[in-house]
């Protein structure tokens, strides 16, 4: 046996799972984005984060992390001002 | 030391001079008695394995996958329906190279239920990864209970040591039973190379994507291909320690014979003595020898063709049955005979769900070896 079957802690980030998203992928417009941080609660991948920034409205907008976003649009669905859009994505 | 024991006390009590840390396991006929007796020494204090009681062959199952990956030796035993319901866990145990090793008191599978001997169970979770060994007499199951952990740590695959179920479970024989001492001679403690522990997380059975699956999967076929020859070197330091012989298969009856049987388990008592009697008024050229197969996997291909290379007549005598084709032990034979060998292998499928075996079945097979169809069926 000489190929490793044990993981470290920590170390499935390395595994990208973005490739698993079809069609459909969030775009946050950061100037809608009132920096109420429901879609990070709902995200079953927990990749909706706070980015720190702050739009011209002085609000701390979120953003994807696309490495891992499966594209299941419940981000969008939950944001109450519409500020993400599942937009087609071209691979 | 030398006893008179049942079969199911004799694997229980060198089981535990194999020194597990832990046995967990649900009773099912006809394995219960090798499960009660291990309780039973545990409760005699003779046993300084932990005894966990499980819900079912999933969970003894899972148990023991776990106990395993904590770096501790780690047994159980099953028959029948609870080895298809540990199946899940069986290709889990593999895949993840935990060494567990297990008996399987081989019956039928239902339906019909029917709670006797044949080979049916382990035929069906053939391809889950474990190297499985088919046992003769009690103290040849006894013998690869001890060569079971000895390989298995070694190459970190798992090891199913099989038994007809009653036939053997249920017998009473004599049967030297080696000592926790002695075993230790032969059989070091297990040192993983990996194990559970809260200082050092890790995780076993970890996701593998399509990048990475393929060559693990091919690692373990690999390993069990390549496990014959450790196999073939322990069994010699086997009777080195203990003064007996332990084989992957074994030629029996006059080697020139034109016609060999194949088989695996109890039954071959009962062929070797049809044989005896049917050679004994027989040309040398006209006697039946008889092929036995201990190694199902890693199965000896090389062993197989050499020994069947003069044969003209070849019958495997299966207690299994892939549904729809033929006997699985013929299957494994014709593969590994393919193109080599030029007797036809013909297939008799045998010994469902405890019909009984006799010496005038055997002898019917042989005398109708030339009209025998490719799979025939001698239930009677």
């Amino acid at each position: 046996m000489k190929i490793p079957l044990t993981a470290k802690p920590g170390t499935s980030s390395q595994v990208k799972t973005g490739n698993w998203r079809v069609l459909l992928c969030p775009e946050v417009d950061h100037e809608k984005c009132i920096g109420c941080g429901l879609c990070e609660k709902v995200c079953p991948e927990g990749i909706c984060f706070s980015t720190g920034e702050t739009n011209s409205k002085g609000k701390v907008f979120f953003e994807t992390d696309l490495d891992y976003c499966k594209g299941c649009g419940l981000c969008a669905d939950i944001c109450p001002v519409k500020a993400i859009a599942m937009k087609e994505e071209k691979k | 030391m030398q006893k008179i024991l049942e079969g199911s006390r004799a694997i229980a009590e060198t089981v535990n001079s194999c020194r597990p840390g832990v046995v967990s396991a649900y009773p099912i006929t006809p394995q219960t008695h090798i499960v009660e007796e291990l309780a039973q020494l545990k409760a005699d204090g003779d046993g300084d394995f932990e005894f966990v009681r499980a819900e079912s062959e999933f969970a003894a199952a899972s148990i023991v996958l776990g106990s395993e990956a904590t770096g501790v030796r780690s047994y159980t035993a099953t028959s029948s329906q609870g080895l298809l319901l540990m199946t899940e866990v069986l290709f889990n145990i593999a895949g993840m190279r935990l060494p567990i090793v297990m008996t399987d008191a081989n019956r039928a599978v239902s339906a019909p239920i029917n709670i006797w001997n044949d080979q049916q169970d382990v035929m069906t979770v053939r391809d889950s990864g474990w190297l499985m060994l088919f046992g003769e007499t009690v103290q040849e199951v006894c013998d690869l209970h001890i060569l079971a952990f000895k390989v298995a740590e070694q190459l970190s695959l798992p090891v199913m040591v099989n038994l007809d179920g009653f036939v053997l479970t249920h017998v009473v024989e004599p049967v030297e039973i080696e000592t926790r001492e002695e075993v230790a001679k032969y059989l070091p403690d297990y040192a993983p190379m990996e194990y559970l522990d809260p200082k050092n997380p890790l995780t076993f059975g970890a996701f593998a994507t399509p990048a990475h699956y393929f060559e693990i999967r091919q690692e373990l076929h690999d390993d069990i291909v390549a496990s014959l020859k450790p196999i073939a070197k322990e069994m010699k330091e086997f009777k080195k320690a203990f003064g007996r012989d332990l084989v992957m298969t074994d030629f029996y009856g006059n080697k020139n014979a034109k016609t060999v049987l194949v088989a695996m388990g109890s039954v071959l008592g009962t062929m070797k003595e049809a044989i005896d009697e049917l050679n004994k008024d027989m040309k040398e050229e006209d006697q039946i020898a008889i092929l036995k197969i201990v190694a199902f996997r890693p199965f000896p291909d090389d062993e197989v063709v050499a020994q069947l290379a003069t044969a003209e007549n070849v019958i495997v005598i299966d207690k299994s049955l892939s549904l729809g084709t033929e006997g699985v032990l013929t299957t494994e034979v014709k593969r590994a005979v393919f193109g080599k060998i030029k007797a036809n292998v013909k297939n008799v499928i045998m010994g469902l769900g405890g019909r009984d075996i006799t010496k005038d079945m055997i002898k019917k097979i042989v005398t109708k070896k030339d009209s025998l169809k490719a799979v025939e069926f001698v239930g009677k």
